[in-house]
């Protein structure tokens, strides 16, 4: 904690202490309802409050059953005895993994769609030399601007029209058009100080465009590339509008299959399933800030 | 990069003898081509899949051609109808025609549909009508109203003669709170089925809420994180970054598991005695509930504009103006706070547009109090069926959208956002 | 080349990763959920696999044509048979959007009445066979202990003086607005008479009025049972074989009040160009046999459409003491005082009073 100047009077010292108190309770707000989730997963009541048993930390009061939960609903027969059978049966049957195999298909794919699209895009936009620059940056950026509900309705109507809805080209295509403004604005957030120097300088070097760009550009944007592929990646498997309208029973997503739990019946599995998507989030946050990092170590940028 | 190594600063000619002017514009031209070219498949990805559903849902909005396609003859005589004098013998003749037919294609529930979103009550009227067409003989008229005597009434007739039209704006004008209608123009809707126009203030309202709710909670502690040495900052950055990096579903079930009655809060207030077990508070599945969820779930969009925007203002601004003798409260009023209005232009909008096209989290925590204009754009594509009424909510809402997105980008410049 | 192999094997070994997962059934069966998609299973899916050997999946819709509606218009028809409200049924297939169904193909009675006098009135359509006949009450769990006389009427729903506490309603209009009106006093002959008029639905919303603050509003069949263990609500309005399950089945001691009773009917359809018609119409006249819809019944308590069935009615799944023939929405003493859902009328008016019901609900 910094050190208060010396000519800090009393009411300041007052000041300054309750704004830390303040800003400590907007923090709690903000992560608060996070955190409470994950040990209220444990609860081997039906319940979503802490037992006095889960206060008195007796083990009793804790339990898997709901990540059990994840793997038994929808099952064939999930009273058999564990086993490959078992294990068949819930990778083919269960409705969660079902909904899990989705999600990571579907977010796969339109990742390395938006990705591969976003950067090309980011490029040609971050040349002085693009005619109509603004508006179609403007254009480019819109989907995630316009309002979710307005898209997915108007995805469906048009997709309806051309066999595209409820099949997973639809939804993988819908989720890739909602991630492309993210990559495009980290990809040309890396561009922005780059080093156009550097690229003269390999030329003069006597490298052609092809190995200019894999060798020096690459690297360089490789960090944005891949940031902006994460966040295109969590758009997808966060998404659950365009999925409630384009996707069948066979594309259900893991957000779409809690909506349903959140509708109709609220239960812990419902919360065993938020505890693994925060820590997935924190998998991905710590991804993403090492690779804040080494990106502004590879462009000498020492703070932020 | 071939080109680059022709223009040369050699007077009136490049390499190859052509004149340099000549030669830089071909140099320009190239590299114009390779910049489109690299922006072209995602232009044309985002348009096909994108930009062009909206359009085509949006024409849905004004355009509906249900009634006209399936009854042509019918539609023919209520062109030239004047939509005041008594229906005649020839306009009966082709509604029996046509309903005929319609009920042999099976297409009469759509035209009944359609006909019953102007004039509601008249659905069963043509159905039923329609399975006695073929037996009906002339003339018609006397023969139609002995079926239903609702056939005299001549606002079924001028309810039909406004579906016939192709382009309309009979949609927008319900979304409105009004209606269009064959001989008086627009008038206004029922009272007590007015509800759209109070939609959208509500919308607005609880937008600019959880905008104001935001400002106030991501003010303090962006100011806190950009004054803070940066290895502290960067720790507590993470508090911020990991709601913003959950999934909307698990933050806002994070919240029905706090809020709802039987939930950790009314828990704890019982416990502590604030409450009587029989009267908890209802925190969820209301306007409460939808203000809360959206300010946690938008509070980060605010924070991380204005903690870059303060970020860039050197401290030693503060300590001048103090030195000159400013009180710190002034100081911070005069000095500082001018300098954050960027940042407080950026989140704000940001969170207000994001604010006003919410769905998901007042469906889902909303109740009847809590909903917005998204919600009832969801009732008509997927409840109600009623895909032009949606496509006109839905047009008036992208309108006011597309409005603060230009203005967010006159004012602060889309290049300029940023992420985590 | 070597990194274009490499995404060319990433996505070959994705897509083999989700081909496991496009489920080969030989017929989609779509119904609402819970315990009453589970007494389907017993009674029609597994015999029927065990039959004819083929495979079925099983999906859950909260009810409605919209989805119907975007398979049909999009030419891609997942769903091959679902389960239907009446008023669903007659709009669907006014709009084309239904196969017709030749009721021929219907087994006849086992004493050999044919099918078509077999099944009660009103049960057979052009687009669609009903299967059973089912019932909104309201419920309470009376092992809360409360200081009040048992309810009885549906007049005490709307009580809060003498039952005060939060209530649990459908959030649509249908059968809500009727339920106004019987609490109201109007006798259930005349309920759709009053409902048609301005009078009429002005009245049902004023009732409304009297408890709005107190009405906490469900969506899917599953909730109300939930909302009554729960301890949200004190009452609820629910479908009687969701509450007789509950109670039942998973040992709740939840109360129902027959007085006012609304029924109606659900009933099969099959989307307009179905995949697996064939699968579809042999499953459909499998299902509304009178052994299966018998046997339906003791698993769930709702009423067989076929006269034959409703003879055959035993006792339930889970406790042969229970006599599963007093449980049905049409057992003489529960069905004093009820009121058959008005198909036609809810056609005619449901746009107009869901838009008064949202824009009420808004204010």
């Amino acid at each position: 904690m910094a050190k208060l100047p010396p000519y800090t009077s009393t009411g300041e010292y007052i000041w300054h202490y309750t704004f830390r108190v303040i800003c400590g309770l907007i923090f709690l707000f903000l992560i608060l309802p996070i955190l409470v989730v994950l040990p209220l997963s444990f609860n081997v009541e039906p319940y979503f409050s802490f037992t006095e048993g889960m206060l008195s930390f007796d083990p009793d009061a804790y339990s898997l059953r709901w990540y059990e939960d994840i793997l038994r609903n929808g099952m064939g027969a999930p009273d058999a005895p564990f086993g490959w059978a078992w294990l068949s049966d819930t990778w083919n049957n269960g409705q969660w993994m079902r909904a899990i195999r989705n999600s990571f298909f579907i977010g796969i794919c339109a990742t390395l769609l938006s990705t591969a699209l976003g950067t090309l895009a980011a490029i040609g936009l971050s040349r002085s030399e693009m005619p109509y620059r603004r508006l179609i940056m403007s254009i480019l950026i819109s989907p995630m601007i316009v309002p979710l509900v307005i898209t997915a309705a108007g995805m469906f109507y048009f997709y309806s029209q051309i066999q595209l809805s409820q099949t997973y080209l639809g939804v993988i295509m819908a989720h890739a058009v909602l991630g492309t403004p993210f990559v495009i604005i980290t990809v040309t957030a890396t561009l922005v100080g780059f080093d156009k120097s550097l690229v003269r300088a390999s030329q003069s070097l006597g490298a052609g465009a092809v190995t200019t760009f894999r060798k020096v550009q690459m690297p360089l944007i490789i960090p944005g590339v891949v940031s902006g592929g994460l966040f295109a990646f969590i758009t997808s498997f966060d998404e659950v509008v365009a999925v409630l309208f384009l996707a069948s029973p066979e594309q259900r997503t893991i957000p779409r299959q809690m909506w349903s739990g959140i509708r109709e019946q609220i239960s812990p599995t419902i919360l065993a399933v938020a505890t693994l998507l925060v820590i997935l989030s924190i998998i991905l946050l710590t991804v993403l800030e090492l690779l804040r990092r080494r990106s502004e170590r590879l462009r000498g940028i020492t703070n932020s | 990069m071939v080109d680059s190594q022709t223009v040369q600063l050699e007077p009136i000619t490049a390499a190859d003898g052509t004149p340099l002017k000549k030669k830089l514009a071909q140099a320009l031209f190239r590299s114009r081509v390779r910049a489109v070219s690299l922006v072209l498949p995602l232009f044309a990805f985002v348009m096909a899949s994108f930009v062009i559903p909206i359009i085509a849902l949006m024409w849905q909005g004004v355009y509906n051609d249900t009634f006209s396609s399936y009854t042509p003859n019918l539609t023919e005589k209520l062109k030239v109808w004047d939509g005041m004098s008594q229906p005649d013998e020839a306009m009966y003749a082709a509604l029996v025609v046509d309903l005929e037919t319609a009920r042999a294609d099976r297409t009469i529930g759509r035209i009944a549909t359609r006909v019953n979103q102007e004039y509601p009550g008249t659905r069963s009227l043509f159905t039923s009508t329609a399975r006695k067409a073929k037996k009906l003989k002339a003339p018609f008229k006397d023969s139609v109203i002995k079926t239903n005597k609702k056939w005299d009434n001549i606002e079924v007739w001028r309810a039909m003669k406004i579906t016939s039209q192709d382009l309309t704006p009979a949609f927008y004008a319900t979304a409105l709170d009004g209606r269009y209608t064959a001989n008086q123009g627009f008038v206004s809707q029922d009272e007590n089925r007015q509800i759209y126009v109070q939609l959208f203030w509500r919308t607005m309202m609880i937008s600019g809420t959880v905008m104001g709710l935001c400002l106030l909670l991501g003010y303090p502690v962006a100011y806190l994180l950009a004054t803070l040495p940066l290895r502290t900052s960067n720790l507590l950055m993470i508090m911020v970054l990991l709601p913003f990096w959950t999934s909307l579903l698990v933050r806002t079930t994070a919240w029905i598991a706090l809020l709802q009655s039987q939930g950790v809060i009314n828990d704890l207030l019982v416990y502590v005695g604030i409450t009587a077990d029989d009267a908890r508070f209802s925190l969820i599945y209301n306007m409460t509930g939808t203000i809360v969820a959206m300010t946690h779930i938008l509070l980060p969009f605010m924070i991380l504009p204005l903690y870059s925007v303060m970020k860039t203002i050197p401290p030693s601004y503060m300590r001048a103006a103090r030195s000159l003798g400013a009180t710190p409260t002034k100081a911070f009023i005069k000095v500082y706070m001018p300098q954050t209005i960027p940042g407080i232009g950026a989140g704000g909008l940001l969170v207000f547009i994001l604010a006003i096209g919410y769905y998901i989290t007042p469906a889902l925590v909303g109740g009847q109090d809590g909903q917005l204009i998204s919600n009832m754009i969801a009732y008509h594509m997927q409840k109600s069926l009623n895909w032009s009424l949606a496509a006109a909510l839905g047009g008036i809402l992208l309108a006011g959208v597309l409005l603060l997105y230009w203005a967010y980008d006159r004012v602060i410049g889309i290049d300029n956002m940023k992420l985590g | 080349m070597s990194r274009l192999t490499k995404k060319i094997i990433a996505i070959a070994s994705a897509s083999a990763f989700v081909s496991s997962a496009a489920i080969a059934a030989d017929l989609t069966v779509v119904s609402w959920g819970g315990a009453y998609t589970k007494s389907q299973v017993e009674a029609y899916h597994k015999p029927w696999m065990a039959k004819t050997g083929k495979s079925i999946v099983s999906e859950d819709y909260g009810g409605g044509i919209a989805e119907i509606k975007a398979q049909v218009e999009s030419g891609n028809v997942t769903w091959d048979i679902v389960d239907v409200e009446l008023s669903d049924a007659i709009r669907a297939c006014d709009e084309g959007l239904l196969e017709q169904i030749d009721h021929s193909i219907l087994p006849p009675a086992p004493d050999g009445t044919p099918a078509t006098e077999d099944f009660l009135p009103g049960t057979l359509h052009d687009c669609a066979v009903a299967n059973i006949v089912w019932s909104s009450v309201y419920a309470y769990d009376s092992s809360k202990t409360r200081n009040w006389n048992k309810p009885t009427k549906m007049a005490d729903f709307f009580n809060t003086k003498a039952y005060p506490g939060k209530r649990g309603m459908r959030k649509s209009p249908k059968v809500t607005l009727e339920f106004a009106l019987i609490a109201d006093g109007v006798p259930v002959s005349q309920v759709y008479d009053v409902l048609g008029t301005e009078e009429g639905v002005a009245r049902a919303f004023a009732k409304l009025d009297t408890i709005k603050d107190d009405i906490v509003w469900w969506e899917a069949g599953a909730q109300p049972p939930q909302l009554l263990a729960d301890g949200e609500v004190v009452f609820s309005t629910a479908w009687n074989g969701r509450v007789f399950n509950a109670k039942n089945a998973e040992g709740q001691s939840f109360e129902m009040v027959w007085d006012g009773q609304i029924y109606d009917l659900d009933l099969w359809v099959i989307p307009k160009g179905s995949k697996n018609k064939e699968a579809a119409l042999d499953f459909l006249a499998f299902s509304t046999a009178t052994e299966q819809l018998a046997a339906q019944a003791s698993w769930i308590s709702y009423g067989p459409a076929r006269a034959s069935s409703v003879a055959r009615i035993g006792t339930f799944h889970a406790d042969p003491s229970i006599k599963m023939a007093s449980h049905m929405p049409t057992a003489p003493a529960n069905f004093k005082n009820a009121l058959q859902n008005d198909f036609e009328f809810w056609a005619d008016n449901a746009d107009q009073l869901n838009e008064r019901f949202n824009a009420w609900l808004a204010k």
